[in-house]
């Protein structure tokens, strides 16, 4: 930035410039903002179909007890088991992306801050010109603007590449929702984990079976 | 001293605190070598958590440059390797 600031003639230019720059900048960050607020709200929208599409199933379940066919009864709660599962995982995101959102605001507001304090800063310097105490001022406050600049677009970056991780999550999620069906798609858990899992998940299965029986009175 | 934590913003820190903190990112350097993840997040944590409790936050009116840089506390042992080489973030 010092090499910039030499080789300007007058640094009055030198401040509008870097004003200039700071406010595009902030329009970038704000846009970064919004779109981790986008991602999170896509998120929650797919919670809400998830619970629907489980309170559907658990309607099913009941249904099909009330016909004596545990058999679909079983097959309802075992999908009813895997939405369940990706209602947790999608949980854990929301918390994630919402714990971003807030730090990225906070982020953005002390940005704001900063660069209305450097444009008073700059017009201050530009009333009381001369040259070599402005130089060093100007210098000054450049640097500090600079780094608030870099910190907080680097925090935008960190929180967009999160997000573009959920996005494809989040597409294949929208199109197994829509088909009405869900399968494990996170990939990750090994043989025994997966065996461990279907224990737990058969185990849920039956005694949420013998509840809805007893409620059917059956 | 200024610290800034990426993300966190800047803080006033005490001359004083600055060799405990130099003894975290000492042992960060050392994890981070070994590839021993748990322990470098750890002591990455702790070396935000004192900075943080014992700085003191500076003003969003003031314009300055931070002697030292402090990664986020979610930067990955890989991102990690190149930030905690040599002596660390602080020097000795």
């Amino acid at each position: 930035m010092s090499k910039i600031i030499d080789k300007m003639e007058d640094p009055r230019e030198t401040l509008d410039y870097s004003y200039e720059k700071q406010l595009e900048l902030l329009q970038n960050v704000k846009r970064g903002v919004a779109e981790v607020a986008t991602s999170k709200k896509r998120l929650q929208l797919q919670r809400a179909k998830l619970l629907q599409n489980s309170e559907k199933l658990d309607g099913q379940a009941r249904d099909a007890i009330r016909a004596d066919r545990e058999d679909l009864a079983r097959l309802a709660l075992e999908r009813k088991s895997a939405i369940t599962s990706q209602i947790t995982g999608l949980d854990q995101e929301i918390a994630g992306l919402e714990k971003e959102q807030e730090k990225l605001v906070a982020a953005e507001k002390r940005l704001s801050t900063k660069v209305e304090v450097f444009r008073t800063r700059k017009e201050t310097i530009k009333a009381q010109y001369s040259a070599a105490e402005a130089q060093v001022r100007i210098s000054e406050s450049v640097s500090g603007i600079s780094e608030e600049m870099a910190d907080v677009g680097l925090a935008i970056e960190r929180a967009e590449n999160k997000t573009e991780d959920m996005k494809a999550r989040s597409a294949a999620l929208d199109e197994l929702i829509e088909q009405g069906t869900l399968t494990d798609f996170t990939g990750g858990p090994d043989e025994i984990e997966r065996e461990l899992a279907a224990i737990g998940a058969e185990s849920s299965i039956e005694s949420e079976l013998s509840r809805i029986k007893a409620e059917e009175g059956k | 001293m200024i610290i800034r934590i990426i993300g966190d913003g800047q803080y006033h820190v005490d001359s004083a605190l600055v060799d405990s903190l130099n003894v975290i990112d000492n042992k960060i350097v050392e994890f981070v070598q070994n590839g021993d993840e748990q322990e470098y997040q750890a002591n990455l944590a702790a070396l935000i958590d004192t900075i943080k409790q014992h700085g003191q936050v500076v003003d969003d009116r003031e314009l300055i440059e931070s002697d030292i840089i402090v990664p986020p506390a979610d930067m990955t042992l890989n991102e990690a390797r190149e930030v905690f080489s040599g002596t660390g973030i602080f020097e000795g």
